[in-house]
């Protein structure tokens, strides 16, 4: 009699798949470990602040009234440079991906600008725009323009051509075809790239708000850290880090309302 | 080829398209040699050839997308009254918005030509309802079979009532079954209002089945080797006549050699 097994499943796998909790259990395990840590003295109290304690912080940051007067002048730059360069950086993504000239003229220049760490330009913008709120939208609003530019002009660029030469066939107007085809074909691209740009918003709002800004989560850090006042440090990191899910969590609900063509 | 003089509706004006020596080249490459043509009104004409021969290119130039480097195309006549888009084109891989609904894709045929709500949403249900998509209106083409996507597409065609379809490919990219039931649509469609139409394939059975005429392109550079023309009218077609299998065996007979020859010239290159 022949040897007889079953055939070995060798498929599977490289399919990623919604966990809904691990996430979560990832960081309250990570807490947990500090704080567990900090509690026995494994880890010393100048190595990592108890996690007990940054929440007792944010306790009192939350009753003192201080949160808000923190929070609410770091998401209107946020919003406000956000909006700016996010909207003209589609606009001149867009540009660039229907007209040749714009491509030729610009991509060359994008790619000059992506490069420079916008921080380095804080004392020119603080020049040309004072030190108020002008320049730090114009921190923020620079930082998010260049990333939504090429992110948007990629996107244009892998708008299905035969779509195009169909609305062509059917003779819609230049404008028609913008609008109805080369856009929304756009989207998905445009969208990804935005939240990478507001990311990168998130990250040049701290920057903007380490110099000359009374009130704003930066600013508060920036107190922190130079007394070495470690809860409050981290309470502000943690403020950061919601702010970069509340982000993204939106361009989620964004993406579900604009692409549910998708999947 | 010749128009034929018994025309579907005598005494209405119908536009008719006429190819005179249309030469083409892409680079050194010439693709397209002396194409002379008439496509008459009412009428299909199946264009056929080996892979490579600028059919689809050819069809391309009759509906104003690519432009030849020699020759003229010319509409003749007047299109049709209503019609919103006389030359209009159905392409292979069913060219819809993934982002619109069925009913949205057709209007998006409709929406530059400002109807009103009322004539646009007519149009709508009606071509809906010629192709059988009625209780699909509001489902996404994700949701669609292909065979379904092209019957929307087809849909989409005749909202603007042209004067030609232009039809590239338009069954290659379904399986065999789906090509059945579309063709039996399209001789559906057809014999109910009979409409002008160039049927670009690779495919010699559906050319047998649907065209009125068939033109045989050679290989690269295409140039017209023969129009074969079948008289037994569309709707009592049984491809398992003798006469029809001897046309279809002809078409092969000349298109053998030149899809041999043209399939080792594509392995030499």
């Amino acid at each position: 009699m022949p040897e007889t097994r079953p055939v070995p499943f060798r498929g599977g796998g490289f399919r990623p798949q919604t966990r809904r909790w691990v996430g979560l259990v990832v960081f309250a395990a990570l807490i947990a470990l500090a704080e567990w840590g900090t509690r026995t003295g494994w880890i010393s109290n100048l190595t990592l602040p108890r996690p007990s304690d940054v929440l007792a912080t944010f306790g009192e940051l939350w009753e003192s009234g201080l949160l808000f007067k923190h929070l609410g002048p770091s998401l209107s730059r946020l919003a406000v440079g956000a909006a700016l360069g996010a909207s003209v950086g589609i606009s001149v993504g867009v540009l660039i991906g229907l007209f040749s000239y714009v491509r030729a003229g610009l991509v060359p220049l994008v790619a000059a600008l992506f490069p420079i760490p916008k921080i380095a330009l804080l004392p020119l913008f603080v020049i040309w725009f004072g030190i108020d709120e002008g320049s730090k939208y114009a921190l923020i609003a620079f930082g998010t323009f260049t990333p939504t530019v090429v992110a948007t002009y990629g996107a244009v660029d892998n708008v299905d051509r035969t779509l195009i030469r169909m609305g062509q066939s059917f003779g819609l107007g230049w404008w028609s075809i913008v609008r109805k085809i080369v856009l929304p074909g756009a989207m998905p691209g445009i969208l990804s790239g935005l939240r990478v740009s507001l990311a990168i918003a998130i990250i040049l709002l701290v920057a903007a708000e380490m110099l000359g800004a009374e009130y704003g989560i930066g600013a508060y850090i920036l107190e922190a850290g130079s007394l070495y006042d470690l809860e409050r440090l981290f309470a502000g990191v943690v403020i950061l880090s919601v702010l970069g899910v509340a982000v993204s969590a939106a361009i989620t609900q964004i993406e579900k309302r604009l692409l549910n063509w998708r999947n | 080829m010749a128009p034929r003089g018994r025309a579907h509706c005598p005494g209405r004006t119908r536009m008719e398209l006429r190819l005179s020596k249309v030469s083409h080249a892409y680079g050194g490459t010439e693709v397209l040699r002396d194409i002379t043509l008439t496509i008459p009104e009412g009428r299909i004409v199946c264009i056929v050839g080996p892979s490579g021969c600028g059919k689809s290119t050819l069809l391309r130039m009759m509906g104003g997308l690519e432009r030849p480097d020699a020759g003229e195309i010319l509409q003749v006549g007047a299109p049709p009254e209503g019609c919103l888009n006389p030359l209009t084109y159905v392409f292979q891989d069913f060219a819809l918005l993934p982002w619109r609904t069925v009913a949205g894709n057709i209007s998006l045929a409709l929406e530059d030509h400002r109807l009103g709500r009322t004539r646009q949403d007519e149009i709508i249900a009606d071509v809906l309802a010629r192709t059988g998509l009625s209780d699909f209106a509001g489902a996404l083409p994700r949701q669609l079979s292909g065979g379904m996507k092209q019957r929307v597409a087809i849909a989409r065609a005749l909202a603007v009532n042209p004067a030609v379809m232009l039809l590239d490919e338009p069954l290659s990219a379904l399986d065999a079954q789906t090509r059945e039931l579309l063709m039996d649509d399209l001789i559906g469609l057809w014999t109910r209002a009979p409409f002008t139409a160039v049927y670009v394939t690779h495919n010699l059975a559906e050319a047998v089945r649907l065209g009125h005429a068939i033109v045989v392109l050679s290989r690269r550079p295409g140039a017209i080797r023969e129009v074969v023309e079948i008289d037994e009218p569309l709707e009592t077609r049984d491809m398992s006549h003798p006469d029809l299998a001897a046309k279809q065996q002809h078409l092969w007979q000349l298109m053998r050699d030149e899809a041999r020859a043209a399939d080792a010239e594509l392995a030499h290159a």
